[in-house]
């Protein structure tokens, strides 16, 4: 009864949105407030130094020095070009490969298995897929020695810059490759929210090609759905490091890499260098992401006209054909590139000695397998607790917002949540070190909680992104349908809502964990060193070049990942294997 | 401006503005002190971590402290030795000035010249280690000196490392002795040897190597470099050689490889057939872990190679620098060091006198195998030291102007 | 919770009820009465405001639109009651079975919580699907049953919560011809058997036919002052 007058008093007009225990009602708040802390610290941390001043440490007088400093850097101009190549031209071309595979090939039965085969390419860590592209595509790579020398007549390998060419393309066909399935599987989720079947249906019974038909009614649809994913891509490869060390060009090599090595050098004044380079890195990652947001527009108006002229697409058949043809092949093209390489670790992995130009390992072993299992099992399971940690806290903190849109009647997009995508756009060396002095001093360095915390800062964003979209158009008439049952708001989350959303949930938390497995600055920078998880340890031994030995841990590192996506895939299929309604995407 | 004067004064304004003053402590242990506290600590040893034959090196070092002393060792893994450097700094800058997260490092040269003028180094407390007597300081100059700075007890000798290369006796007949005789055979083999990109301390290293055969005076070489006048006139004949070494390059002297591991892996590859290494019995153990293919060896210069030395080091804010103390004794103790020296366990060559050890403690290096690619001692050539710090950080800066962009 | 008893004591009373779209008036001043056991029809064309209403009734309308006026069921102010609380079933143009649940478990998730214990709440289930001529039917997948079939379980789901009125929201729209005459009778029979006040939503002469109660045209007068 008390409980009854006092909803009564409290009431306001809407009486629906109120609930004395609305746990949802701070979480917003709090996101931010955990966003906003030590990502204002990270960004301050490196601004000033950028300007001369840094508190603690060797600071000349406050000015442009840094600048100048950073401007008569041998190679900055070339850095700076090849880190835009490489950044622009992977997310374009990854993104007009999904396109054109998404028009041509949206009927394929491929299409709809696509998941299952992209899961590998999306678990396995970004270095470990560099070192297997660099082993097949390198002069002595695996593509030589398949013609190699019968065919070719190479009895040594062939002097050519396949790898590290001076102009970053094997860099961009590197990210265009690892980049590919997350954007594709965005852009899957998103397709299932759109519907496309009955704008597609419509245009083909008005005469539309199947092509043509996606792209003048799905596409426009689709586009803003995957407008974030997109620009998280390309501020990625924009900034990208272990990727830009292995693939890249070292002289000089993207300006990530030289902010890096700035950073590590033990010059000391060469800190306000990096400084002033991670902020011009900053600057480069928001002038292609306004670039990108211009052509997006221009592109939207010019292709206006196109859109309403009724041209059907069946004018020149066989140029769709081709189109259709060449989207498919630069898709399974991409696709096959990245499993083949893979296989190529695999075969290393299990290799004592493997020279050109044998295309099979000249001789097999265990010892790499053997050696690296010893004392697997602490880094394992701190990578696995982190992961979980920062994992679970992500989706409470995530689902606490989405479900605050829901309860307040808010329209999603609006409000500050677009802040939490800032740790994706903002490169990561930009901001750590200024977190790690923050953690220094809150002495919090090298504890699991700033552990947590900063890899935090990562996976949230991409559960975010994973989830907001199937979240936000869930058929709302199922919320009202259990609320008239007699449901109230925490109700209908646990039993309907969650439950309904189970697909999207495992497939977020299971692109946030891989998230975690992957970091590796954040580790370094606020475990103090002292936590390893999988991928500190790889890249700790990556220093040393050995295949063999990289080849195992990137396949442990991709391991936990791929497990994650597969349960993702599995479990909702294994719960629901009697729910047809509740398996398909909704 | 003269980079030691520069970190001076960054030091000394790092240290008013964060309110410390990181000065050594006052009264370094005594060996019995280190012995009877240290049971029971537990060592961050930060040390570099690229390769799993040193990685396992330093796992048997844990096991070994344990038995001995009691001693917990956590091995903090490092892809670049800044690293350690960087997380002092941080805790300097904070203001810890004590219980840091470092408590010993894997260091020398530029690490331990910025270490040592920022004042962030614990000791001296090499002298007061039982087996530092057994170190070869004699013949082995390198041993107190780092890169021209003196150790000053700072830091305890570990191993030894020589400028060297291998090559592949199936392709390559006759090697050169001199560093323009290098050139002549890349000339006569073009695409077929090059050298890890500068700032990678070992292409860095080949240059000084040909500075300091190719340069007039490398007297000079000792002492800090006085101008831009001295400085150029001196590396002249460096720049001279590079423009007709380069053309004849891997790649033509437009790319280097981005380390020295990744060099070698070329060399495996068969994309090179000489390339650079700064560990005689590197090629062995390679040869030995399946790495480098059998027909790999080693050969150096006539008038000598450069030689240096690698340390350990304590950071003045270390938590356990007793157990930091024994570690860096235990480092030096000739089993820790045999078994170090042993292709099959890493392949480090030994800072050691071996006249001042027992038979028993002989035999231990005695019993170590030698591979067809491994030199005898007296083949190795005489050690050129290295250069001041300040020559390595102008060629570098120099060479990233002209070939860098 | 008692309210002073009326001639109107179970009736769904509407006075002034008025909703708005951004300034746009739907519904301007609407009174309604529905008394227990009578099917009032509401008809007009789309874009009138119909399921709006019916959202406000329910407690469920998005904020983006302004409504007031004063809704009263059995003497009780239905407004200042969170949607649950209200006491009101409501059918959907589509049935809304939950996906993820069996049909028994989709009945269960309606039956109020003082019926306690999973066995009894299905068992409960188990007797309503009875009653809907569907026993045996508890462990189906929902996607595995006819038009007609998920019509009748949605509307005992609805019935099972016990609710004190009806809402009607186009419920047969999607149903083909001959199965939707069955259905209506089927929800019609049932409301009026239990002697709810039912507030129907549609634009089709035929189920406001078949309600054969009050008819209420809204040919908005706010749609015109708009213009």
């Amino acid at each position: 009864m008390g409980a009854t007058l006092r909803r009564l008093s409290a009431a306001p007009r809407l009486a629906g949105a109120a609930s004395p225990f609305d746990w949802t009602r701070p979480v917003p708040a709090l996101t931010l407030a955990l966003f906003l802390l030590p990502i204002g610290a990270g960004l301050l941390g490196t601004l000033l130094p950028a300007f001369g001043w840094q508190p603690g440490l060797a600071g000349e007088a406050p000015g442009l020095a840094p600048w100048r400093a950073l401007f008569d850097q041998p190679g900055l101009e070339r850095s700076v070009l090849v880190t835009l190549v490489s950044g622009i031209g992977a997310t374009l071309a990854a993104f007009a490969i999904v396109v054109a595979f998404c028009a041509g090939c949206h009927r394929s039965r491929l299409f709809r298995r696509l998941r299952l085969v992209l899961a590998p390419l999306l678990a396995v860590p970004h270095a470990a897929a560099a070192i297997g592209l660099a082993f097949l595509i390198a002069p002595s790579g695996l593509l030589v020695r398949l013609v190699s020398p019968w065919a070719s007549g190479w009895a040594l390998p062939p002097d050519v810059a396949s790898v590290n060419d001076p102009w970053g393309l094997a860099l961009t066909l590197g990210l265009t490759v690892k980049e590919l399935p997350f954007l594709l599987l965005m852009t899957l989720g998103a397709l299932g929210q759109v519907g496309a079947r009955e704008p597609l249906r419509t245009a083909r019974s008005l005469g539309y090609g199947p092509t043509t038909a996606w792209l003048k009614t799905v596409l426009p649809a689709l586009y803003p759905l995957i407008r974030l994913p997109l620009y998280a891509v390309l501020a990625f490869s924009l900034s990208v490091v272990d990727m830009a060390i292995i693939l890249g060009p070292s002289t000089p090599p993207s300006l990530a890499v030289l902010v890096l090595r700035w950073f590590y050098d033990p010059d000391l004044s060469l800190r306000f260098v990096a400084a002033a380079g991670a902020t011009l890195q900053l600057g480069l990652v928001a002038a292609a992401i306004a670039l990108w947001a211009l052509g997006e527009r221009l592109v939207a108006r010019a292709a206006r006209p196109w859109l309403a002229g009724g041209g059907r697409g069946g004018d020149w058949p066989g140029g769709a054909r081709l189109a259709d043809a060449a989207g498919r092949t630069a898709a399974l093209g991409a696709v096959g590139l990245g499993l083949a390489s893979l296989l190529g670790i695999a075969l290393w992995s299990f290799a004592w000695r493997w020279r050109y130009p044998d295309v099979l390992p000249t001789s097999w072993s265990l010892e790499s397998w053997r050696r690296q299992l010893e004392g697997l099992g602490a880094t394992g399971g701190t990578t696995l607790a982190l992961g979980l940690c920062a994992t679970v806290i992500a989706l409470v903190l995530v689902v606490g917002c989405l479900e605050r849109e829901q309860r307040g009647g808010r329209r999603p997009g609006r409000g500050a949540l677009w802040l939490l995508y800032l740790p994706l756009l903002a490169p990561q060396i930009g901001f750590l070190f200024g977190v790690q002095v923050l953690a220094v001093r809150l002495d919090l360095a090298g504890g699991w909680l700033a552990l947590v915390w900063s890899h935090l800062l990562f996976v949230l964003p991409y559960v975010f992104l994973a989830l907001a979209e199937p979240y936000r158009s869930l058929d709302p008439r199922y919320g009202r349908a259990a609320r008239c049952l007699g449901a109230g708001p925490e109700r209908l989350l646990w039993r309907i809502r969650l439950p309904m959303l189970l697909r999207p949930l495992l497939f977020a938390a299971a692109v946030g964990f891989a998230v975690s497995v992957g970091q590796y600055l954040p580790t370094l920078f606020l475990g103090a060193g002292r936590v390893a998880t999988l991928t500190t340890e790889a890249v700790a031994l990556s220093a040393g070049g050995d295949r063999r030995v990289l080849a195992v841990y990137a396949f442990l590192q991709a391991l936990l990942p791929l497990l994650g996506f597969l349960a993702a895939i599995a479990l909702p299929a294994w719960l629901f294997r009697r729910r047809r309604g509740a398996r398909a995407p909704q | 401006m003269n980079r030691g004067l520069r970190l001076l004064g960054a030091a000394a304004l790092a240290a008013g503005l964060a309110g410390v003053s990181p000065a050594p402590a006052a009264q370094p242990l005594t060996w019995e002190q280190a012995l009877e506290r240290a049971p029971g600590q537990t060592l961050y040893w930060n040390a570099w971590a690229g390769d799993e034959r040193v990685n396992a090196y330093i796992a048997w070092v844990g096991a070994r402290l344990e038995e001995l002393h009691g001693v917990e060792l956590v091995h903090v893994k490092l892809t670049d030795t800044a690293e350690a450097v960087g997380r002092v700094l941080a805790e300097t800058a904070a203001g810890k000035t004590e219980g840091g997260s470092v408590d010993l490092v894997w260091l020398n040269g530029e690490n331990f010249a910025t270490m040592k003028d920022n004042g962030l180094l614990y000791g001296p407390f090499v002298e007061a280690l039982p087996n530092f007597a057994l170190v070869d300081t004699r013949n082995k100059p390198t041993t107190l000196v780092d890169f021209t700075v003196p150790t000053d007890g700072l830091e305890a000798p570990w191993g030894m490392a020589k400028l060297n290369f291998v090559y592949d006796s199936a392709r390559v007949e006759e090697t050169p002795a001199s560093v323009r005789g290098l050139a002549e055979w890349a000339a006569a083999h073009p695409g077929r040897f090059t050298y890890p990109a500068p700032p990678d301390f070992l292409g860095s290293t080949f240059l000084k190597q040909a500075l300091i055969e190719l340069t007039e005076d490398a007297d000079l070489l000792q002492r800090p470099v006085e101008d831009d006048a001295q400085f150029e006139a001196a590396t002249a004949p460096l720049w001279a050689y590079l423009e007709t070494l380069h053309p004849q390059l891997w790649r033509g002297g437009r790319l280097f490889p981005a380390s020295g591991p990744a060099q070698l892996q070329l060399l495996d590859d068969g994309e090179l057939d000489i390339a650079v290494s700064f560990y005689p019995s590197e090629a062995q153990s390679l040869i030995d872990n399946g790495r480098l293919p059998e027909s790999a060896r080693v050969f150096l210069l006539e008038e000598g190679t450069i030689g240096n030395t690698h340390f350990v080091a304590i950071p003045f804010n270390a938590q356990a620098k007793a157990a930091a103390m024994v570690a860096a004794n235990f480092l030096m103790s000739p089993e820790a060091q045999a078994r170090k020296q042993d292709p099959r366990h890493w392949g480090d060559d030994t800072v050691l006198a071996l006249d001042r050890l027992d038979p028993a403690q002989r035999a231990l290096f005695e019993a170590i195998p030698a591979g067809p690619a491994t030199l005898p001692p007296d083949r190795l050539g005489p050690v050129l030291l290295e250069p001041h710090p300040s020559w390595m950080t102008r060629i570098e800066a120099e060479w990233a102007r002209r070939y860098g962009a | 919770m008692s309210a002073p008893s009326t001639g109107d004591e179970e009736a769904l009373l509407l006075e002034g009820v008025e909703i708005r779209l951004a300034g746009r008036p739907l519904i301007v001043g609407l009174d309604l009465s529905v008394p227990p056991g009578v099917v009032v029809t509401l008809m007009g064309p789309s874009g009138t405001g119909k399921s709006s209403l019916l959202d406000f009734l329910c407690g469920t309308l998005d904020p983006a639109f302004e409504a007031r006026g004063r809704v009263r069921l059995g003497g009780q102010d239905l407004l200042a009651l969170p949607p649950e609380r209200r006491g009101l079933g409501m059918l959907f143009q589509d049935d809304l079975l939950f996906p993820h649940l069996s049909v028994g478990e989709n009945l269960a998730f309606g039956i109020p919580p003082e019926l306690r214990g999973r066995r009894r709440r299905l068992a409960r289930a188990a007797e309503a699907l009875a009653e809907a001529g569907l026993a045996g039917f508890e462990d189906r997948d929902p996607a595995t049953l006819s038009g007609g079939q998920r019509a009748r379980v949605a509307l005992f789901r609805t019935l099972l919560a016990a609710p004190r009125a009806l809402l009607l929201d186009e419920p047969f729209g999607r149903l083909d011809v001959a199965l939707r005459d069955r259905v209506r009778r089927f929800v019609f029979d049932h409301a009026r058997a239990r002697r709810l006040p039912t507030l129907l939503v549609t634009h089709d002469p035929a189920d406001a036919a078949a309600a054969a109660g009050p008819l209420v045209q809204l040919s908005t007068s706010g749609m015109q002052q708009s213009g």
